[in-house]
């Protein structure tokens, strides 16, 4: 215990000592903790694209510094408390399960601004949350991929139940079935936010049991590798990133992508940076979208028919607009209760803390 | 839920590709083990073979190049650890890790080029006849070659235990390498050959899922499997038919759940895919509770250094 102290207290000194000469030279230190690895081609991939954008707009006057496959838990304390002390000024942590870690650390360091992302606690007044609007991507995709099912069953690849994911998944259904009153969701719970091999095992799953249309809310472009092998009978969608290598065949016919939903954290990253800098940094608990440009649909390719790209793109330009908010009533939770009347649209509380699917999903959502 | 969704022929034919690579991987390690040698480094290995069977894949467009280099690849990294641990006597375990730690840096360092990038796979065989059988034709005999390849390793590699002088003195070196010392058998030349044998079993066990399983190359893409081959190799208590019955058992059940899933269960999943890690467990509680049964099994000598003077 007292070696712990000692070393707390260390750091304190060390972050007093260090700390105050980064300022002077003018030079801010951004740093970033990654969950799985930048080449995952998705989540972590764009975080990067961010951290190099915030390089790109400030040059000299900043130095970015990351760290990749940080495992959630008592390893990313270790992480971010080594960040804050080699002179990190502002730390993005970029993963819903370094949310207590960047607390914990945040408590020690008064003077590091930290900024996690999907998360929901902002304990210390340096602790800032951002998460993006994801659900409004969901919407689009599930539009089109109630449009695009022949099977009627449609898939989303989940990762962990958490509020998170089970927006999308309502999100993504509710749209199929408005597009499609038909459509059948089968969900898969994979447990995991990278494991291709597992991800493509629960997209060969799916396919084998007649689903033709599927999302991932994992990391990895292996799902979309999986649904490629069928040939131009199933679809999927990029996740994070546009994923564009799988929007054409290597014979020229469209590919397994036939959009994606983009995270593009540059403009938020750029601009706290940005703040930080001159002064007008203070905490906030950001939760943009298509508006601010932090959720994008990528490129539709060639598969989906002109009338679905326009009913798309029709409904991509209202989000963006303010017109339309994906849930929007009447929508019933799964048990038939009512939950949004005709014309009411979900407040954002009951969003970020979503337990329940919507009606006409079926099967449980695990603890 | 509706069990009627889930098509047994669909389910055995990707259990079969989903165990394949940890199937390569364990059978490898088991020798490796038999040989009294303890490679911790099956997961560094197997993604090395990962990249460079992906990268002779890309650049020749022969999968199965890919795979012969995958091979080389996987032995040459475990010739290290081989001359690291039987020559220089280093602790076989930290080595091993070590052995990890590299391939996953230096897969990691190879793939940066060829992220993104997809490459041609192994067709799926069309078996004169075989194929053609209803039912089994579709769920045994419609794979493609690596499939055959993995299950003739097993069958070669029992055989070759069970049956032949060489085999014997394997056992031999495994079981008490003094003894084996004193009767005049080459222990280090015996341990490096099964060490290099490992490796190229570890690494064509990656190359099948940048390959075949995932086709394509994504950094980390092995996320433990190299793990679960070795805990397959203690489930197995060093047998070869038991390897296959483990890899097949963790494949299956990963395939399984999912399956389930997908045809509308919720309840339990979670335990399921626990259930290969608890059964293991309780393999070997049960093995290390009875040990005059005899049937323990591990080598007497494993993760043991030998040095000739002693």
């Amino acid at each position: 215990m007292i070696r712990r102290t000692l070393l707390a207290t260390a750091a304190a000194g060390l972050t007093l000592a260090f700390g105050a000469p980064a300022m002077a030279q003018d030079v801010t230190k951004a740093c970033f903790v990654y969950v799985g690895p930048i080449g995952d081609g998705g989540w972590t991939y764009q975080h990067h694209q961010g951290a190099l954008a915030v390089k790109e707009a400030y040059g000299d006057k900043v130095e970015i510094a990351w760290q990749e496959s940080v495992p959630e838990g008592a390893d990313a304390e270790r992480v971010i408390t080594q960040m804050a002390l080699s002179g990190c000024n502002i730390i993005f942590t970029t993963s819903f399960g370094y949310m207590d870690p960047t607390n914990n650390v945040a408590a020690k360091f008064p003077d590091v601004k930290f900024e996690h992302a999907t998360g929901y606690k902002r304990e210390h007044p340096n602790v800032s949350t951002y998460n993006a609007r994801f659900y409004e991507g969901r919407a689009v995709v599930g539009h089109i991929a109630g449009k695009m099912t022949q099977t009627n069953k449609i898939g989303y690849i989940a990762s962990f139940p958490i509020p998170e994911v089970i927006m999308g998944i309502n999100s993504y259904f509710h749209h199929a079935k408005l597009a499609n009153p038909d459509v059948e969701l089968v969900v898969t719970w994979a447990y995991t936010w990278f494991d291709p091999a597992k991800e493509a095992d629960a997209a060969r799953a799916m396919l084998d049991q007649g689903v033709d249309v599927i999302t991932a809310h994992t990391d990895s472009t292996a799902p979309l590798a999986e649904i490629a092998k069928e040939g131009g009978k199933a679809w999927g969608f990029g996740q994070a990133s546009d994923m564009a290598a799988f929007t054409t065949n290597d014979d020229g016919t469209p590919g397994p992508r036939i959009a994606s939903i983009i995270d593009e954290w540059s403009p938020y990253y750029v601009k706290r940076v940005g703040q930080l800098m001159d002064g007008t940094y203070g905490q906030i608990d950001s939760w943009a979208g298509m508006p601010e440009g932090e959720v994008v649909i990528g490129p539709m390719n060639d598969a989906i028919p002109d009338d679905v790209k326009a009913e798309a793109q029709a409904m991509i330009d209202a989000i963006t607009a303010g017109e339309y908010h994906p849930f929007t009533g009447p929508i019933n939770k799964q048990d038939g209760s009512a939950w949004l009347a005709e014309g009411e649209t979900a407040d954002d509380g009951t969003l970020l803390g979503m337990n329940f699917y919507i009606e006409g999903i079926t099967g449980d959502i695990p603890n | 839920m509706d069990l009627s969704n889930i098509n047994p022929i669909l389910l055995v034919a990707s259990i079969m590709i989903s165990a394949t690579p940890i199937l390569l991987a364990a059978i490898g390690e088991m020798v490796v083990e038999k040989s009294g040698v303890l490679n911790l480094g099956v997961e560094g290995m197997m993604i090395t073979g990962a990249v460079i069977g992906f990268i002779i894949a890309i650049n020749t467009g022969s999968p199965l190049l890919g795979f012969a280099t995958a091979a080389i690849a996987g032995a040459v990294l475990s010739l290290a650890f081989g001359v690291l641990t039987q020559i220089f006597l280093s602790n076989q375990v930290a080595t091993g890790l070590g052995l990890t730690l590299v391939g996953l840096g230096l897969s990691s360092l190879l793939g940066k080029p060829y992220e993104g990038q997809k490459t041609v796979t192994l067709p799926k065989l069309d078996i004169p006849i075989l194929s053609d059988l209803p039912v089994v034709g579709r769920m045994l005999f419609s794979h493609d070659i690596m499939v055959y390849v993995s299950l003739g390793i097993v069958v070669a590699v029992w055989a070759f235990l069970k049956h032949t002088r060489a085999g014997l003195i394997l056992r031999a070196v495994g079981e008490s390498h003094e003894s084996a010392h004193a009767l005049g058998y080459k222990v280090i030349r015996v341990r490096m050959l099964a060490i290099m044998f490992g490796g190229a079993c570890a690494g064509l066990g990656g190359a099948y899922l940048s390959l075949v399983r995932v086709p394509q190359w994504t950094e980390g893409m092995t996320a433990g499997a190299g793990w679960i081959a070795l805990a397959i190799v203690v489930f197995a208590s060093w047998r070869a038919g038991r390897v296959l019955v483990g890899a097949y058992l963790f494949g299956g059940i990963t395939v399984l759940q999912l399956n389930l899933q997908a045809a509308g269960m919720t309840w339990g999943v979670q335990y399921l895919s626990m259930s290969p890690y608890l059964i293991t467990i309780l393999v070997l509680v049960l093995i290390s509770s009875n040990r005059s049964r005899g049937s323990h099994n591990a080598p007497a000598n494993l993760g043991q250094t030998f040095h000739a003077t002693r």
